[in-house]
């Protein structure tokens, strides 16, 4: 197979344009590659790609990586205080499902030349980012079920389009990562609905959830297509689908009316259903309060970073233990 | 012949799982590695699996139709039977995996001798039970091995762990008069049956992992009878404040 020639270690950075294939056998690899991207193939480990492309992709899975391991703090944060056994196990495999992602979606940015313990740097040194909406607190036992009926939501409208991203490892992570987050949605939605339908303090504690995570998960869809900075590009590599916008849409689509169905009203009094556009109309996001989350003052950004470091440091000794071991036993076993 | 004998058997077996669950589960988003963190919470879920079955045998035994959350939240800590050593706290991660070596060792034994029990609903929840606790086992040993066999750090760590958490095994193996009545039943074993056992594969282990048994005269007890350590009341506090907040209520 070809190779890919020296990896670019700038992998905080964000995609530049043009590729690294110079000249006319360059240009003929560049033509290959357009030519599986318009053909719809999939773009594999091996196979010759831009530079660009390769570092968007390690942007975004590792991106996608942290969000999981970051996502399983603010849920996490109720497994010891789940008010029955069975609401405890489902959290536990919830969470559990949650770091089997980020393991899944580390292994699939590896392909691209990366190794995990990068990346991990990276997210501590805060130069890549995980989603906005983990830096907000979970406050009552509802918002496990908000979360996993809004915030797990928004993610599958997100990532059902990525089952058919372009690079094949990433796309292949999401078929499994989809089917266990569509299980989420469910468990999200089946907790909100017991609290509604319980006593009436349990149904004002689901809709407070509601109230608090119902903008964060429209704005975690990303900022509106006039300023998306990475949007069009991706869009033209096949890595991404559809736009912040229209992928908004269809989120609010899906869930207004299971908010019926719930016996929970959304925080937001222009919502209503549009004959006309066969949508539902829906008030403006408050996208400087996404910028200020995104860019380091959400509620919990410190913590959720303070919480993983720590860690991480506090695993070093052992990470430091299983690999003299390693080394100790594979001396002896050469010896 | 004590009255319920066979269903404090139950209840005890039910509480060590569920205690030693919910003290791994607090390690979910703290481990050391993604693997760890993703095999502590597997593992929590068997136990708390385990304790759940039980939990509703018990009810059964016992007469008093109770639900397996009645057990877990609405009993105080004086009602609790699990061993000691479950309810130790987490410690390092070389505390957790000690810990996590002796009671697997032991549970693995404990849900052998339970296949053949004369009740066909325990036989049947430890048949399921074996197979999982076999897991933890070699789970707990892979890492005493690496850390006892380490580097110099993680051995002090496992052979500070060991002076903490030796003391407690004695207590795994005392019988009473419950023990006893339901070995006589044919529902369990009677746990002083199962140091041989332990003792073999335990030694065998720390001796692979370079590591040696302290000698201690101190051993602790009492956890049988429900008599438990000082941390033990604020794990609980924490597990059963939100269930016993709202009474009555489905979540």
């Amino acid at each position: 197979m070809r190779s890919n020639g020296p990896i670019e270690r700038d992998l905080a950075g964000s995609a530049v344009s043009g590729g690294d294939a110079g000249g006319a056998v360059g240009d003929a690899r560049e033509a290959e590659f357009q030519a599986l991207i318009e053909a719809d193939q999939r773009i594999e480990p091996r196979d010759w790609m831009p530079d660009a492309y390769r570092k968007t992709l390690i942007r975004q899975i590792a991106q996608h990586a942290h969000s999981e391991i970051i996502g399983m703090q603010p849920e996490g944060n109720w497994i010891t205080r789940a008010p029955s056994l069975r609401r405890k196990a489902i959290l536990m495999a919830k969470v559990q499902d949650e770091a089997g992602h980020g393991l899944y979606l580390y292994c699939a940015a590896e392909t691209l030349g990366v190794d995990r313990s990068e990346l991990i740097d990276l997210l501590h040194q805060g130069r890549q980012k995980y989603s906005s909406i983990f830096n907000y607190p979970t406050l009552t036992y509802a918002d496990v079920g908000a979360i996993g009926w809004l915030v797990d939501g928004a993610a599958i409208t997100n990532q059902i389009p990525l089952c058919r991203c372009s690079f094949g490892p990433y796309a292949r992570a999401m078929v499994r990562v989809c089917k266990e987050e569509s299980f989420h949605q469910r468990q999200g939605f089946e907790l909100l609905y017991a609290l509604s339908h319980g006593t009436p303090e349990q149904h004002e504690m689901a809709q407070d959830a509601v109230n608090r995570w119902w903008w964060p998960s429209l704005e975690m869809l990303g900022p509106p297509d006039t300023e998306s900075t990475h949007s069009a590009q991706s869009m033209a590599w096949g890595i991404k689908r559809f736009s912040n916008d229209e992928l908004r849409q269809r989120f609010v689509d899906m869930v207004a009316p299971q908010a019926v169905v719930l016996d929970l009203v959304p925080p937001d009094p222009a919502l209503r259903w549009n004959e006309e556009r066969g949508h539902y109309d829906f008030g403006p996001c408050d996208f400087e309060e996404l910028r200020r989350v995104v860019s380091g003052d959400g509620p919990c950004n410190r913590q959720r970073a303070a919480h993983h470091l720590k860690a991480h440091e506090d695993g070093a000794w052992v990470r430091a233990a299983a690999a003299a071991y390693a080394a100790k036993h594979a001396a002896s076993a050469a010896a | 012949m004590v009255a319920g004998a066979a269903a404090v058997s139950t209840l005890r077996i039910a509480d060590d799982c569920l205690v030693l669950s919910h003290r791994l589960a607090q390690w979910s988003s703290w481990a050391p590695t993604l693997e760890d963190d993703i095999a502590l919470t597997n593992i929590a879920l068997d136990l708390l699996g385990q304790a759940r079955a039980m939990y509703a045998r018990t009810a059964e035994l016992d007469g008093t139709g109770r639900s397996e959350d009645d057990y877990a939240f609405m009993r105080d800590e004086r009602a609790f039977v699990n061993c000691l050593l479950v309810e130790q706290e987490n410690g390092d991660f070389a505390t957790t995996i000690l810990r996590q070596l002796l009671c697997s060792t032991y549970q693995l034994a404990q849900w052998q001798a339970l296949t053949t029990s004369t009740d066909g609903q325990v036989a049947a929840i430890a048949a399921k039970a074996v197979k999982e606790t076999e897991y933890h086992r070699d789970h707990a040993t892979d890492w005493t091995l690496r850390l006892g066999d380490g580097t110099d750090e993680s051995h002090q760590r496992m052979e500070s762990a060991l002076a903490a958490l030796w003391p407690f095994t004695a207590e795994l193996f005392e019988s009473d008069d419950v023990s006893r009545d339901a070995a006589g039943l044919g529902v369990g074993p009677d746990p002083e049956d199962l140091r041989a056992a332990w003792d073999a594969y335990i030694t065998r282990v720390l001796d692979d992992a370079t590591l040696v048994v302290p000698k201690v005269s101190w051993k602790p007890t009492g956890g049988r009878q429900g008599l438990h350590t000082e941390a033990f009341g604020y794990m609980l506090a924490e597990m059963q404040h939100l269930h016993r907040s709202f009474p009555g209520v489905t979540w």
